[in-house]
């Protein structure tokens, strides 16, 4: 085995600090050495880091990262590094399953295909479209993203189309509209190199973007090293570098963010010329911050007031600003409203649009940028806006269907509505891919009892029996990265290109050529009657994106295979007036507001109600971007005596999502074996609870035994991370979710991971009873259901 | 002078909405949204009946039957279910309804009688029962396809 660095000790590898340029550091790992190596980039978090897949006779043997790609410069972390172990892991699906009398058997993809066509026939007939939902992931490429758009928006005509994105990212996409009229990350990595001041808000990026903080680090070790704000209630290693460190109590990033814009405008250095030229709603803005001074602050965040003005201090007068936000927002009480304020404080100070003045508001997958550009999810393609008649219309001439297919009659619907629709049994058809929702969704008990439930016929595509998987009637092998060829998109807009190295194992197929396959068999055509997908190949679809995407903010129209073979990272726009890419958007100051281009009307940030056409036609913006003030609202769950602790998850450094690919690596695997549950040791001292003692945590929804940790967060909180469920160790109930609420944002309908009231008490070790009450039986049920 | 008679009226409709909305929540309790957002309009209306306590004073208001004749109709019994869903909302966005009329009447007279005070009031809590009315139709628009085609 070779390796460049032991990124399990040492996270971030070597300081290269930056002078002018920020080095190159090629990392490596390698099994054996490769014959041959192929262009690819890493799908393990949303940073797109470019790397090359090594190959030895037919199998991938290890990774090295791409020096000349903008965004990691050869750099990976260790997910990166160790993740591709899992596509040669002994428990691949290779055939398709179907379920028979209880129990999933192999079957022919005839027999499998054949089955499901049956379903959505049948269904549609008795039920309409409505009937179907799909519910897929951001690990898929573009071109499998979009292909799937099609046949749910013009081949069925189903509204019901959302994917775990809804999870990680739907806020950041709300965010973005709400303030610029359109999706689309304003900045790009290269803001790092030059920012005076970086401002991270429930973003521990040095836990979940490692690279990218490894960029922070170097300039941290260089001449004039920025100056960090860490909004984040627990101490994490990013916040451990902050120069000033804010650690809110939960729920709060609306009272601490109100009175940074409060102090910022106090002290006056606010840009008023680019305030009256470029945005509209500052009075509004200003009265509504006005009443959070720091003391105000300090009774309701817990944070004192001393130290928000330093925090102010520093956002208020730098003459750059880089702000990232993740899911301590995304996924906290007024998600959707915290997140546009980083967006106000940008607009006020006009720190957008200019080098070292980015804002990420970043995607947990790597490619959930995707499933938002292509329409896989609650969007339309190409950012349009579903209230938009002339949207509507470019659609349909681009599809040739009637525009009456495509349903327009209201938002797609989200996820959490479509689980809800499940529930209930109107949707009857529901179709999972690539994502593992019995472990990821909040409510467990809740999500097994649909996903089991008799009238639901479920599919999954899956590279895994995934703890979903293991509940679905009919399951389909698929292939996954290094197994297949298609594009995916970074938060700062650079698109990659990732090639197909080896053959996917048994009879594993790409999602692209399953849904290609389905389109066929559905016979969905186009008004002319020709076939409604009208590609067979990933670059095929590349070109089709391409011209659906051509003159919207999201433009891919100069791109090519090609183009992405020769350059490492193409930044969208790219078209005509930028072939090359484009670096940053709203340079101009000129923002997607206006009506006919916008991609939402709007919405009421308190309630989410839409709103109409007529009423953004009667104030059209035309270009300005929206300064949107928020009022705080409490969180609706809050501790109380039965249920002391305010319980917080998120991720650890090692692992990815539900651990179907990381947990398969050795390396990360034995790095992070299991969940635990921090808490302070002011708590632990009262119950009696010693650093490492198996602990029982409890909601009103369900429980959990998991090992306590002792340190690094506020006393009164308890961090858990969400990556365990059952497929490894379904020997006791470890998994964050089974402990969560289901409840969502009202504007991005992001659920609310990051509160929930908790107890937690010691095992006495009575028997084993209490252990398995709730996710056991089922996860008892789950095995006999298995046949390998 | 009249305006007692519209305080009245004000009054109890907006009485009738924070209960009609908690109702609502409760019988709706398995969509989390719903719940959610039923409570927290059902406590904007509960403030503005207590916020109209000085106006009360000073026009002395005459009690009035009416809204609650139409509450009991709108709300006869309780429903569950997707179909119910969407007339519930629909009979909480009648009363509403009559609410923000309520208020554009009374603003009307707190203009002509340069009451400043009342004017303020009026256009303040006009705003937030329009907030109210948004939120209902948005929900409607979205469940009524689901209720009312798919859904057996
Ligand atoms: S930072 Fe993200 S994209 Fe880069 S190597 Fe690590 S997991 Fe992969």
């Amino acid at each position: 085995m070779e390796q460049s660095r032991n990124s399990i000790v040492d996270i971030w590898g070597p300081r290269t600090p930056y002078i002018g340029t920020w080095p190159e550091r090629i990392d490596m790992q390698l099994a054996e050495q490769p014959d041959t190596w192929v262009q690819s980039a890493c799908v393990l978090c949303s940073n797109g880091c470019g790397l090359e897949i090594g190959v030895k006779e037919g199998r991938i043997v290890g990774v090295r990262g791409r020096a000349d790609d903008r965004v990691n410069h050869g750099r990976l972390g260790p997910k990166g590094l160790h993740g591709w172990v899992a596509n040669n892991s002994a428990d691949r699906l290779t055939k398709p399953l179907i379920r028979k009398k209880g129990v999933l058997v192999e079957s022919s993809w005839d027999e499998a295909m054949s089955l499901i066509v049956a379903k959505t026939k049948e269904i549609k007939r008795k039920h309409t479209a409505g009937a179907i939902g799909f519910y897929t992931s951001g690990q898929l490429l573009l071109e499998e993203y979009y292909t799937l758009g099609i046949i749910g928006k013009a081949g069925l005509g189903t509204p019901h189309m959302d994917g775990n994105t809804r999870l990680c990212t739907a806020t950041s996409a709300a965010a973005l509209k709400l303030s610029f009229g359109s999706d689309g990350q304003p900045g790009s990595y290269t803001d790092i190199d030059t920012t005076e001041a970086i401002l991270l808000v429930g973003h521990n990026m040095a836990s979940t973007q490692t690279v990218l903080w490894t960029r922070i680090l170097d300039r941290l070790a260089g001449p004039n090293p920025p100056q960090l704000v860490v909004i984040d209630p627990r101490k994490t290693y990013t916040a451990e570098k902050a120069t000033v460190h804010l650690q809110p109590r939960l729920g709060t990033n609306v009272p601490v963010l109100n009175g940074l814009l409060h102090l910022v405008i106090e002290g006056g250095t606010i840009d008023k010329d680019f305030i009256d030229k470029h945005t509209v709603g500052y009075e509004e803005l200003k009265k509504v911050v006005s009443e959070w001074t720091p003391e105000l602050v300090e009774n309701v965040a817990g944070i004192p007031a001393g130290d928000l003005r330093k925090a102010a201090k520093i956002v208020g007068s730098s003459s750059t600003l880089l702000s990232t936000a993740l899911q301590g927002v995304y996924q906290s009480m007024q998600a959707t409203a915290a997140a546009v304020q980083i967006n106000n404080l940008h607009l006020i100070r006009g720190l957008i649009g200019k080098p070292g003045c980015g804002i990420y508001q970043m995607n947990g997958q790597p490619t959930a940028q995707n499933t938002r550009e292509t329409g896989a999810d609650g969007d339309l393609p190409g950012f349009r806006n579903w209230d938009n008649r002339e949207h509507i219309e470019e659609l349909a001439k681009l599809w040739n269907v009637d525009p009456y297919i495509i349903p327009h009659w209201a938002p797609p619907t989200h996820a959490m509505q479509i689980w809800r629709y499940a529930e209930q049994g109107s949707i009857k058809l529901l179709w999972i891919s690539a994502t593992n929702p019995a472990v990821s969704l909040p409510d467990l008990a809740q999500v097994r009892k649909i996903l089991s439930k008799e009238d639901l016929f479920v599919v999954v595509q899956d590279a895994f029996l995934t703890e979903t998987a293991a509940l679905a009637d009919v399951v389909l092998p698929t292939a996954i990265w290094g197994e297949k060829t298609g594009c995916f998109t970074n938060v700062d807009r650079t698109v990659h290109i990732t090639q197909k190295a080896v053959e996917p194992p048994g009879e594993a197929k790409s999602d692209f050529d399953i849904w290609v396959d389905y389109a066929r068999r559905m016979e969905f055509k186009d008004k002319d009657g020709a076939p409604l997908v009208k590609w067979t190949k990933p670059e095929e679809a590349f070109e089709g994106w391409k011209q659906c995407s051509k003159g919207r903010p999201c433009d891919y129209s100069g791109m090519s295979y090609e183009k992405l073979l020769s350059k490492n990272g193409i930044q969208w726009p790219c078209n005509d007036n930028y072939p090359e890419g484009c670096e940053r958007l709203y340079t101009d100051g000129v923002f997607h507001t206006s009506a006919d281009d916008c991609e939402t009307f709007g919405h009421d940030m308190t309630t989410g109600a839409e709103y109409t056409p007529e009423q953004y036609k009667a104030a059209d913006p035309q270009g300005r971007a929206f300064l949107r003030p928020a009022a705080y609202e409490p969180p609706h769950e809050q501790p109380d005596d039965d249920y002391p602790f305010w319980l917080t998850t998120g991720r650890v450094v090692y692992h990815f999502h539900t651990r179907t690919k990381t947990g398969r690596s050795k390396a990360l695997q034995d790095a992070a074996p299991d969940a635990y549950v921090q808490m302070a040791h002011e708590d632990a001292a009262q119950l009696g609870i010693s650093d490492g003692e198996l602990v029982k945590v409890e909601s009103r929804r369900g429980h959990i035994e998991v090992v306590a940790r002792l340190g690094g967060i506020s006393p009164g909180t308890a961090f858990i991370p969400f990556h365990y469920g059952y497929w490894d160790d379904s020997e006791r109930a470890r998994a964050a979710n089974e402990l969560t609420l289901s409840e969502w944002d009202p504007v991005s309908k992001q659920p609310h991971y990051k509160y929930a009231a908790v107890k937690i008490s010691r095992i006495t070790g009575e028997g084993k009873p209490s252990l398995l009450e709730k996710a056991g039986t089922l996860l008892e049920s789950i095995k006999e259901k298995i046949i390998h | 002078m009249h305006i007692g008679n519209y305080i009245g009226l004000v009054h109890e409709s907006e009485k009738d909405l924070a209960e009609a909305f908690e109702k609502v929540s409760k019988h709706h309790a398995a969509e989390p949204d719903v719940y959610q957002m039923c409570q927290k309009l059902s406590s904007w209306s509960a403030n503005h009946v207590l916020n109209l306590q000085p106006f009360i004073k000073r026009y002395s208001e005459d009690k009035s039957k009416e809204p609650d004749n139409l509450k009991r109709s709108l709300f006869s019994q309780p429903r569950s279910g997707s179909l119910a869903l969407v007339r519930d909302l629909h009979d909480l966005w009648l009363l509403a309804n009559e609410v923000q009329l309520c208020w554009v009447v009374l603003l009307q007279a707190a203009r002509s009688l340069r009451d400043k005070e009342l004017e303020l009031a009026c256009e303040q809590f006009d705003a937030q029962t329009q907030k109210q009315l948004e939120w209902l139709m948005t929900r409607i628009k979205q469940a009524a396809p689901q209720a009312l085609v798919v859904a057996e």
